[in-house]
This record gives C-alpha cells, structure tokens and sequence, in this order.
C-alpha cells in the first residue's frame, strides 16, 4: 500500500506546522505516519536530533501504548507525554494513521501547547482528508 | 505503506525482518550496518533486553539514492522472534512494504521455522495483507554451521517446508560471516520497488 501527499498539500501542513506549533517556541515539530514515515519536520537549527530514529520509535512507542490501552479496556490514552529534564515529548493522534510529535523545553507551557495542537491538528486532518 | 513526498521528490520504504528467534535478524542488520557504515549517517536503533535478544525492534534507515529521480529512503527493521512476543510483532509489521524471513537451517529449528513463517501469515492478515501478495524473500540462514558438524536442513527441505506454496526468491546465508547478505538486502528492495511502482501505476 502506497500512499502520497503532493507538493500543495505538503505545504499546508508545513504552514500548519509553523504558524501553530513552531511559533510557540518548540524546539522541533514533525507528523509522521504510524509506519514511521516522516511527512513533515521543522525544527528551530540547533537542535541535532536524528528525526528518522525517532520516527520510527514514537511510532513503535505509541503503537506498544496504544495497545495497552485496549488490554485495560481504554479506547486510547488521550494525552502521550514524556518529561525531561531539558526536554519534553508530546505525542498527538491525527486521525488513525498519523502523528504529531512535538519536541519542547521549559520555557514552552503544557498547557497552552497542548491547545495549539488540537488546533493544528484539526487544520491537519482536514488537508490530509482532501 | 511506503510514502511518497512528492514535494522533497523523496520515497520513504519500510522492509522488516522477520523469522524465528535466535535466527540471525539483528545480525543481518549489524552486518549491513558495519559494511554501510559510511553510508548511514545515524546510529542503529537496537531495543534489547538484558539477555541482549531484541525486545521491541532494531532500526536502520539506509538511503540507496536516486529511483526514477526520487531519493528512495529504505528504512530496515527487524521484530523480535520470542514467541511471546507477538503483540510487538505486529506492531512492528504496521505499513511494512517489504518481508525478508530469516528461517534458521538448523534441523532443530524446522517447526520453529514454520510456525513463524505462519505467524507472519496471522499478523499480515490483521492489516488485510495476504502473505502471498506482500514482496518476500526468504533468507535460509547459519549454512556456516555445516563446518562445525551441526545438523542442518538441506535447501531442498527447507525449500518445501516454507517456499512450496510461496514460491518467492530464497538465498542460503551466513549472517555472521555476511554471506548473501547484502545481496538478501538488494532482492527485497528490488522486489519492492518494482511492487511499488506498479502501484503507482
């Protein structure tokens, strides 16, 4: 099964991406899909992190996560989140195939990210359904 | 389920390894990670447990360059082979575009071989693929062991045991000494490839 995202639709998310998460000051946003395919990435230049390895254990992870989910009888656990010390993961569903993997430090606020991604993940979902 | 980025003009392809436990599929990997050491610009992913047997799945990302001018990324994962482990298996199997089945030669290993080749068959099904539609290679590894005086199947055996109905590319190998690895690795990407683009067809 193959699938594709032309360069229109591409650069919607990227905008999406930008203006709704990036802004905020995160270090580095990317959706990727539950293959761990990378779609879309931007980060802020100083972060090095190897973005196809971790694309492919946010998968892997929110998959395992996911699944424990359903053993306790939970459709799905609404909020994916790991803290560190210097930075922070936040995982997001966007419909069943896709994911949005935000990567942030202290200065950013929970909270008020985790409303600008609903957002962004409502304008994503849309362009993707196109 | 390969992705295709038609704006970085970019192809994104997930093979997996798949076979019984203690087959030889992290090795294949690390072989292939040794040899392409120059060529892989990360670190292999590994996720092991103490007993260093693959816990959730190693990973290799591996760019093999241009296809019809789109930069093909092939992304290499194995699965773990315990038995017990099925429920990471098939999480590791999710959007896979291309299967090498690493059986183990060794005569103890011919049920073990098979229930795992039927395993893939299970989990396949769950996302509505059929074995015999997805690219497979089958991988007939440890044929080194044969020096040593260790019992092995002959390849005809293993040929009828997992490739009678099949009928998919095969190769004898030694994933320790490299044998038929690499070129394991160019059957299935071959093979996917050309599966792929008569998708997009």
């Amino acid at each position: 099964m193959t699938y594709t995202l032309g360069q229109e639709q591409l650069d919607t998310i990227e905008e999406i991406l930008e203006k709704d998460i990036f802004d905020l000051g995160v270090h580095c946003v990317f959706l990727i899909d539950m293959a761990g395919n990378i779609i879309a990435d931007r980060d802020n230049g100083r972060v090095k992190h190897d973005i196809y390895s971790l694309a492919a254990l946010a998968a892997g992870n929110f998959g395992a996560v996911s699944s424990m989910a359903k053993i306790i009888g939970e459709e799905e656990f609404s909020l994916l989140f790991h803290k560190g010390e210097k930075e922070s993961i936040h995982f997001s569903k966007v419909l069943d195939d896709f994911l949005l993997v935000i990567i942030f430090g202290g200065a950013t606020s929970l909270g008020f990210l985790r409303l600008k991604a609903e957002e962004a993940i409502t304008k994503i979902k849309k362009v993707l359904q196109e | 389920m390969a992705f295709v980025n038609l704006k970085k003009k970019e192809v994104q392809v997930k093979i997996v390894y798949y076979g019984p436990g203690r087959g030889g599929k992290t090795t294949n990997l690390e072989y292939i990670y040794k040899k392409f050491n120059h060529r892989i610009k990360t670190e292999m992913v590994t996720i092991k447990t103490h007993g260093d047997r693959t816990l959730f799945f190693d990973f290799l990302p591996f760019d093999i360059g241009k296809i019809k001018n789109y930069d093909v990324k092939i992304q290499l994962y194995t699965v773990p082979g315990q038995v017990k482990y099925d429920a990471t298996r098939r999480l590791v199997l999710r959007g896979v575009d291309g299967i090498v089945f690493v059986a183990d030669a060794m005569s103890v290993m011919r049920e073990k071989n098979i229930l795992s080749l039927k395993n893939l068959q299970k989990n396949l099904a769950s996302y509505k693929k059929s074995i015999f539609k997805t690219p497979l290679v089958l991988q007939y590894n440890k044929m080194d062991l044969a020096d040593q005086g260790i019992p092995l199947l002959s390849v005809e055996a293993l040929e009828r045991q997992l490739n009678g109905q099949l009928k998919v590319p095969s190769r004898v190998a030694s994933a320790i000494n490299g044998t038929n690895v690499i070129e394991t690795m160019k059957d299935i990407i071959k093979i996917t490839m050309a599966s792929l683009k008569e998708e997009l067809k």
